[in-house]
Order: C-alpha cells, then sequence, then structure tokens
C-alpha cells in the first residue's frame, strides 16, 4: 500500500526532528540541530532493512518516491514564498557580508573535497534524466 | 471573478500545485529554447520564482514573498519548511550508506570551517562599513552564516535592532545567491561528486540554499549537501551567541 511508504517516511522524519530537538535541548540552544540529517540516515537504514526482509514492496515505495520527486518543485514554491525585497533592501554591507561568506565558504570546496582520497564525479545524466524533474 | 478568487484561496494548497506546474512548464521550455539545455528548467524555475517572490514584497510589503498575495497563499504551505523538510528526507532514498561514511570526517570538518569562514567574513564586513562593537560585529557575522542564527546571536548578546536586521538581510542574500549562483560555481569547484556535495551543504549551510542550488545543479547531490547542512543552523546557534562573541570581546573588547 502506498500508504505504507508515506508513513514510514513521515515516522522517519518525526523521529529525526524529535532527535533534533532533544539535541538541540542538550547543548542549550533553541533550534533543531540536525533533524533532517538523522531522519534521513533513519530511512536509509530502515528501508534498506525493510527491503532485505522483502517487507517493502513495489507500491510501499511508490509512496516514498513520490514525494522525492516532489522535491523540486516544493522548492520551488519556497524560492516565490522568500523575503527578496528584504534581501535586496538591506544595503551594500548586508549584501556584501553574504556574498563574501558565500565566496570563502565555495573557495574552500575543493580543499576539504580533497581530504580522505578524491572522488569521482557522477555519471553524466541522460537527455531522459535531465528532462525528468 | 470573485467567486474564483475566493475558490482559488480556499483551496490553496491546490492552486499552488497549478501555479508550480505552470513555472516548471515555463521554465523547461525557456530551458530548452533559450539556452538549448546548458541550464536546467528547475534552476531557471527557481529563479523566476525569486522573481516573483519580490514583486510579490512589493506589492504587498508583506515578508513571505508571492504567498502574501490571498490567492497565492498556498505556496507558503507547500514550500514551507515542514513539506521542504518531508522531501529532502525522501530524496535520500536510496542514497549510497558507504559514500556518506567515506565523506564523514570531511563532512564534519566542512560544518565547523563553513560556520567560522562565515562568522569571520561577516564580522570582517560589519566592521568595514563601522560597526566596530563586538555584539554587531558577532550579530553580523552570524547572519553571514544563516538568517536564524544571525537573529538568535543578536538577541543573545543585546544587539540592537537595526543590527539584527542587517544579519537577517546578509543571512537572506546568502540563501539566495547560493539558489542562483550554485550551478553556476558548480564546474569551478568541482561540485560533481557526493563528497563535494557533503562538503558544499556544511560550509554554506543555508538549507534553503543549498537545497535549491544543488537542485538546480544536480539532483542526485540534493540528499548529500542537505544532509550535512542540516546541522549548521543548530551549530551555529550555540558557537554565535557562545564562542565567537567572546572571542570578538577578547580581541576588539
Amino acid at each position: 500500500m502506498v500508504l505504507y511508504g508515506v508513513a514510514a517516511l513521515a515516522l522517519c522524519m518525526l523521529a529525526g526532528m524529535i532527535i533534533g530537538d532533544l539535541l538541540g535541548v542538550a547543548v542549550g540552544v533553541d533550534a533543531n540541530v540536525g533533524g533532517v540529517g538523522f531522519a534521513m540516515v533513519l530511512l536509509v537504514l530502515v528501508s534498506a532493512w525493510l527491503r532485505k526482509k522483502g517487507l517493502f514492496p513495489k507500491p510501499t515505495e511508490q509512496g516514498v518516491l513520490f514525494w522525492s520527486a516532489l522535491y523540486i518543485p516544493i522548492v520551488v514554491a519556497m524560492a516565490a514564498t522568500q523575503n527578496v525585497v528584504e534581501a535586496v533592501t538591506g544595503g551594500p554591507m548586508a549584501i556584501l557580508a553574504g556574498l563574501a561568506a558565500l565566496a570563502c565558504g565555495a573557495a574552500l570546496v575543493p580543499v576539504i573535497s580533497r581530504i580522505g582520497g578524491r572522488s569521482e564525479p557522477l555519471p553524466e545524466m541522460t537527455e531522459e534524466e535531465k528532462l525528468e524533474v | 471573478m470573485e467567486l474564483i478568487a475566493d475558490v482559488l484561496e480556499r483551496n490553496g494548497l491546490l492552486f499552488a500545485f497549478v501555479v508550480v506546474g505552470a513555472m516548471m512548464l515555463v521554465s523547461g521550455w525557456l530551458s530548452k529554447t533559450l539556452t538549448r539545455g546548458r541550464l536546467q528548467g528547475s534552476a531557471i524555475a527557481i529563479m523566476l520564482g525569486l522573481l516573483l517572490a519580490y514583486f510579490g514584497g512589493l506589492e504587498t510589503g508583506g515578508e513571505k514573498g508571492l504567498a502574501d498575495i490571498a490567492i497565492f497563499s498556498g505556496l507558503g504551505l507547500m514550500g514551507g519548511a515542514m513539506l521542504r523538510d518531508f522531501a529532502i528526507v525522501a530524496t535520500a532514498y536510496g542514497v549510497d550508506l558507504q559514500e556518506i561514511k567515506k565523506a564523514g570526517v570531511a563532512g564534519g570538518l566542512s560544518l565547523i570551517l563553513g560556520i567560522f569562514v562565515s562568522f569571520i567574513a561577516g564580522a570582517a564586513v560589519a566592521a568595514a562599513f563601522g560597526y566596530t562593537d563586538p555584539a554587531s560585529m558577532a550579530t553580523i557575522g552570524s547572519g553571514a552564516a544563516t538568517y536564524i542564527v544571525g537573529p538568535v546571536t543578536g538577541t543573545a548578546v543585546g544587539a540592537s535592532s537595526e543590527v539584527i536586521a542587517l544579519s537577517v538581510a546578509a543571512g537572506l542574500i546568502k540563501a539566495v545567491v547560493v539558489m542562483v549562483g550554485t550551478p553556476l560555481i558548480a564546474p569551478l569547484i568541482g561540485l560533481n561528486n557526493p563528497k563535494s556535495a557533503m562538503a558544499y551543504g556544511g560550509l554554506m549551510g543555508t538549507t534553503s540554499g543549498v537545497a535549491a542550488g544543488l537542485a538546480a545543479t544536480d539532483k542526485r547531490l540534493v540528499p548529500y549537501g542537505a544532509m550535512t547542512a542540516t546541522f549548521y543552523t543548530g551549530l551555529g546557534c550555540l558557537l554565535g551567541p557562545s564562542v565567537f562573541y567572546f572571542a570578538l570581546v577578547g580581541i576588539f573588547g
């Protein structure tokens, strides 16, 4: 049943969020620390385990894949609801501060990626993969 | 007319699906005809979204972009934190756990480095513009980390509301530029594999920016970048008002 997949996904996310909030309380900040990350690891582990036992059939999988496929449209909706006006009208200092942080961070990506051996680039996407979003 | 608007408002989420669907369609067409597929449709859709958010904000003076216009309010639910995080978690399905383990050290290091680099870069710009007291520098530096860390730090160290507003603006600029700029800088910084995506997520930290930026670059990288980025804001809220602020007090106070 498709809903089993959606429910498993929701359960992983809620569990991850609770872990993230608890971690926030433990270190004394009013923020969720890594909730989404924990939820992702949980989903990977739980789904792999269930699949091995044959308890994660195709319809269940569809429930997860549907939300995964909705990701880009959701991000587009998110972009359309950002406070762009405030970002742009913050003045030169805000713009420079944001850009400086971005530039310094981006410059470090190649440095960090070198730690522990190089990684191979992913194979080129096929035309078909590019078109389906 | 009013009747139609009323139906659209009452079924806001459904109308949001239609609106985003239309945006994706237009963007896909633009990508194919104007850039011959070189700039991905999703990248154009995200830029289009930001542009609409700008006009929505101008029109209403609100904070939620296009969603402040009543008939588009469903976009707020569709693009809100709950569904966004739900979809991000779903992208992890089928991720290679081996890749994550391999990049564990690099990912962790990128987080720490990313937070401090943003703090320092933001604080340096603040100082250059005459905000030389530790509280203002810490707040603007934290804002350069993410627009959530800025106000958290600012409130904790007692910065002025003007400085807190500036820190939010700095964080928003970063998020917006990461969304638009990631596909452009990706070839320059080797952003084409899970490991560099994890490093990128940790170094940039803005979950919304990284999530959208990687989606516009290569959607297969999204789960890796999102995984590290999700730790950033929490860690930033921890380090901003404490370690970072006290270091600034020690140096400039």
